[in-house]
């Protein structure tokens, strides 16, 4: 299922996040990763035997994980808070908007296994509400990498900033999207496909999805674009407005709430900037998610490659 | 530490200048937190007068001294005393909380000497836990000093930061808390029992010393004595009486933030300025 993507098979991004963090903190001995008991979910055990004196674990303890994280970084470190995503946006909720982002200590917030990624585990463990929330507080950039080589930049690029920033991604093996060397810069999406009939404006690893759904269409004549948004703030509304003017039609695609995500910004936008056209938002409706692996829920919710395509040929023939 | 080193009188006569002037700007606002700014003063006075090597020429020096007031909205007394030390001028203090003014109604960082945006109850344990942190790792000789808040202390997040400190082994963070056994609602002993509060903080692993927070000769020994044990962080409980100083805001919590009207701050005047006389300090 949407695996087929011909640009071969990479890494979980998780592995890749966990790779570069070691590879820059071998460099600099001022790149610390704070973790809140969760460095095996972060695959941060061989991180923690290179670099003892670079891992500072704080326990389960999320509040305490970036209230730390911002001390840290307000002290010239440069900081990773590494914790499931679903934990780290929600119980610590107040310290990033209080520590890190009114505070503007520049903290790299990177929420793990987001999404679905732990979708067999229940709502407990998925992060559907994080960009929405963190969309409301002032001062934090969104970067959500579709694959291995948008991690890996992402992740650099993130040590370089002077603020704060929220980087999530999930864990399962994600398909290669570009071609080395592809150029990566924070704000500006990557077009993946060009194509004049229907845009996808997609978030994370459901770009794959997308990708998917456009070679299906392909064959049945339909010309699509494929856009990866992975950075959600600031918003490349240049790209967007490209995409919906190359295009009859739009859809959006996260691993996200329709509430207060990639979608609705996108909407915004385009709303704002006169454009109407056939429009759909595909995300996790408002209901408790259905269990089942990350895949299982994306066919459940229409954000496989199949299930896109099919909307996708209902907002072109005028019934979406 | 102050340029100029200053008798125990010479600070309680500031002490009550400090009082004169939270009163009189958090009238001038019509807004502040004036119970606890008047129960932390005494500690920030020794603080920054007797304690803290930091001064607006260093606040931006890596090795400086930080202090995070955690309880935050006692943040009428911190700009009274940052503005005496000299990191803003003492006019700006009459655009406390006013439209546009840096001087908001708790600590941030835009306002020169203040180390890091709080107000939320909480958070300011943490940070000082990370930044004390660096300060071990890169072999630092700098002090972090938190102002914590009693009724603070119901939120979680202090007793998390607590255990990862003694964790650590961070003996160059000071926790001070203001024992002036009142919150919003009331006596915190009523509200959500915080006693045997020593016994607590010791059991997370902290040396604790309990001290007079109104009296400058203890605050000045027991502050000078840090760490109180090498290789753990040092607590201070500082029994503190809410609005110290005006018998009618004294044990009353609801002047947790209260503006006096003209006829109490008429009178809140008279007994600080009968104070200053009586320490030698009036005109």
């Amino acid at each position: 299922m949407g695996n087929d993507l011909g640009g071969g098979a990479g890494k979980a991004n998780l592995e890749v996040f966990a790779q570069t963090l070691l590879s820059m903190a071998l460099q600099n001995k001022d790149v610390l990763v704070v973790t809140s008991d969760s460095r095996g979910s972060g695959h941060l055990k061989g991180f923690a035997a290179r670099l003892p004196d670079q891992i500072v674990e704080v326990g389960v303890a999320e509040q305490d994980l970036v209230a730390i994280a911002a001390g840290l970084a307000s002290t010239g470190k440069i900081v990773y808070a590494v914790s499931p995503a679903c934990f780290l946006t929600a119980r610590a909720l107040e310290q990033i908007k209080n520590d890190v982002c009114y505070s503007d200590w520049p903290v790299r917030l990177v929420g793990i296994s987001a999404g679905v990624s732990y979708g067999p585990l229940g709502s407990t463990h998925h992060s559907l509400h994080d960009i929405a929330a963190l969309r409301a507080i002032n001062n934090c950039m969104i970067i959500v990498p579709a694959d291995n080589l948008e991690t890996e930049m992402a992740v650099r690029a993130a040590a370089g900033l002077q603020h704060p920033v929220y980087i999530r991604f999930g864990k399962r093996p994600m398909p290669h999207l570009h071609r080395p060397g592809t150029q990566f810069e924070i704000g500006k999406a990557i077009w993946v496909m060009r194509g004049s009939d229907i845009a996808f404006v997609a978030t994370g690893e459901v770009v794959a999805q997308a990708v998917d759904a456009a070679r299906t269409l392909k064959a049945q004549g339909i010309e699509s674009t494929v856009v990866s948004m992975h950075t959600i703030r600031p918003l490349d509304t240049q790209a967007l407005l490209a995409a919906a003017s190359s295009c009859k039609a739009m859809i959006t695609v996260e691993e996200h709430s329709i509430a207060g995500g990639l979608g609705e910004a996108c909407a915004a936008v385009l709303m704002q900037s006169g454009i109407h056209m056939p429009f759909r938002i595909m995300g996790l409706p408002d209901e408790e998610t259905v269990v089942g692996s990350q895949l299982e829920i994306f066919e459940h919710y229409g954000l496989s490659g199949p299930r896109l395509a099919q909307t996708a040929l209902e907002l072109l023939n005028g019934r979406g | 530490m102050g340029s100029v080193a200053l008798s125990d009188r010479q600070l309680r006569i500031k002490s009550i200048q400090y009082r004169l002037k939270i009163l009189k700007y958090i009238k001038m606002a019509n807004a502040g937190h004036t119970g606890g700014s008047l129960s932390c003063i005494d500690i920030l006075n020794v603080l920054y007068n007797r304690i803290l090597r930091v001064s607006p020429q260093t606040f931006g020096h890596p090795d400086r001294d930080r202090y995070i007031q955690s309880k935050g909205h006692s943040v009428e007394a911190l700009y009274v005393v940052l503005a005496d030390r000299g990191f803003f001028g003492e006019s700006e203090l009459e655009t406390l909380c006013r439209y546009m003014s840096r001087l908001a109604g708790h600590p941030t960082r835009k306002v020169p000497g203040i180390e890091h945006n709080t107000g939320a109850l909480g958070h300011g344990l943490a940070f000082a836990v990370g930044v004390a942190l660096t300060g071990k790792k890169d072999g630092r000789a700098y002090r972090v000093f938190v102002l914590l808040g009693d009724g603070e202390l119901d939120e979680g997040s202090n007793w998390e930061a607590m255990m990862a400190a003694s964790h650590y082994g961070l003996d160059n963070l000071i926790a001070i808390v203001d024992r002036n056994m009142l919150q919003i609602t009331g006596p915190t002993e009523q509200v959500c029992r915080l006693e045997p509060l020593a016994d607590k903080l010791a059991a997370f692993g902290w040396s604790v010393r309990i001290a007079d927070g109104h009296d400058i000769p203890a605050l000045t020994d027991v502050l000078s004595a840090v760490p109180f044990e090498p290789g753990r962080p040092s607590a201070i409980i500082a029994r503190t009486t809410k609005g110290k100083g005006v018998s009618f805001m004294e044990y009353d919590p609801s002047w947790h933030h209260g503006v006096p009207d003209n006829q109490q701050y008429e009178i809140a005047q008279q007994q600080l300025e009968q104070l200053l006389r009586e320490a030698g300090g009036g005109q």
